[in-house]
């Protein structure tokens, strides 16, 4: 069924596809998620919908109600999306170091966007946002960093979908930024695959977003249970961009930024599987495609001009 | 044996400033208590009372975190590379 009544319909149901070149052998298979298959182009559609459904049942929001949230970009996206067809106002609190392609959907969509400062980057936009949420009490924070719908848009479809797909499944990879997609995904699969292992990949920035006053300004966030967790790498620019630029120019996905360092990671447990003489099936996720980053210069240039040219900012 | 250990901005008051200092030790309590002998303090920053890693503060060992390798106990050889992070959110 290929068919929807509308957009919002249409979410999810995003294709697994196989990585024949990149996979290291006929038993250790690498298998992308293409969450860019989603209404506004990014996994955060399935956050954006569940949370929001999710406030209108226990009524939360209301016709007319503002809905406020701290976002780098893609969640305030799908926000925007769905609070323009559900008839809602939307502020984001969104770091200024994020690129001008995301603020530009932002403003689109008929969202307001709040800055914050660069330096903290979005522990300073959840900060602010709380802040604002406090100010303004009849204001909906949906909060996606503490918000079970959250997880629970992965638990209920990313999770049962992959392992349709893909029933010898034996490692699951995704980025870690809210947990959600980890989280939901992650106890699905748990509970459905003996012996899975979920693997995280966390991005590593430039020294400027990790400009903290001092420790105790660090952040995790709610829905975080590292007991889901198998592993947890911190993949570095560079990395990240090699990998994204391999994966366009190998098996022709053109991914975002944060999808190299998914695959990174991906490609770290395929090794060891290989080293170990085990069969693998390992899917990852591709959160977004590369058209909201083109202007960070990843795409363009050697790996080290693109480097340079994302130190300081949100890549992810 | 010589570890490098990347130090983030916030605890760079406790190396004189430098981005990474080398250190030895066959585990990650080890190595923090060999660069706390030269920079006084650092530990502190790194452990809670209770002798845990400090919830906001995560270490890598090659990129991983070491809280799903063993922890504070996570064996190191020479050549390995150690980086301290402050927990920040995405999303």
């Amino acid at each position: 069924m290929t068919r929807y009544d509308s957009l919002l319909d249409a979410l999810g149901g995003t294709p697994l596809v196989g990585l024949p070149r990149l996979s290291p052998s006929e038993d250790v298979r690498l298998w992308a998620k293409l969450e860019d298959r989603n209404p506004t182009g990014s996994i955060k559609d399935r956050a954006a919908m569940y949370m929001v459904q999710a406030a209108e049942k226990d009524g939360q929001l209301r016709p007319g109600s503002t809905i406020l949230e701290p976002t780098s970009g893609n969640t305030g996206i799908s926000l925007a999306m769905v609070a323009r067809l559900r008839g809602y106002r939307l502020i984001c609190v969104m770091p200024e170091n994020t690129s001008i392609e995301r603020r530009q959907l932002l403003e689109m969509y008929g969202a307001e966007i709040v800055s914050s400062p660069a330096a903290g980057g979005s522990n300073q936009a959840v900060a602010v946002a709380k802040q604002l949420a406090a100010e303004h009490p009849d204001w909906v924070m949906l909060y996606q960093y503490g918000n079970a719908a959250n997880a629970q848009a992965h638990y209920e479809g990313t999770g049962p979908e992959i392992l349709a797909d893909l029933p010898s499944i034996t490692h699951f990879v995704a980025g870690l930024g809210t947990t959600g997609t980890l989280m939901g995904t992650g106890r699905f699969l748990r509970e459905n695959v003996p012996g899975i292992q979920i693997i995280a990949a966390e991005p590593r920035y430039g020294e400027l977003v990790y400009g903290l006053r001092n420790v105790d300004e660090g952040f995790v966030p709610e829905l975080y249970d590292p007991s889901v967790l198998t592993s947890r790498f911190s993949v570095g620019s560079r990395d990240a961009l090699l990998r994204t630029r391999q994966l366009v120019e190998v098996e022709g996905i053109f991914a975002g930024i944060s999808s190299g360092a998914i695959l990174h990671a991906a490609l770290a447990v395929a090794h060891r599987a290989v080293e170990a003489g085990k069969r693998a099936d390992i899917a990852f996720v591709v959160a977004d495609a590369g058209w909201k980053y083109l202007s960070t210069g990843a795409y363009a240039g050697t790996v080290s001009d693109a480097e340079k040219a994302l130190d300081g900012q949100l890549w992810a | 044996m010589a570890i490098d250990v990347r130090i983030p901005t916030i605890l760079r008051n406790y190396t004189g400033g430098a981005k990474s200092v080398e250190g030895k030790g066959d585990s990650l309590s080890a190595l923090i208590d060999d660069i706390d002998s030269r920079h006084g303090g650092i530990k502190g920053r790194l452990i809670q009372e209770d002798g845990s890693l400090h919830r906001f503060v995560n270490i890598y060992v090659n990129d991983e975190d070491v809280r799903f390798t063993g922890s504070l106990a996570t064996a190191l050889k020479d050549g390995d590379s150690v980086t301290i992070l402050p927990a920040v959110a995405g999303g």
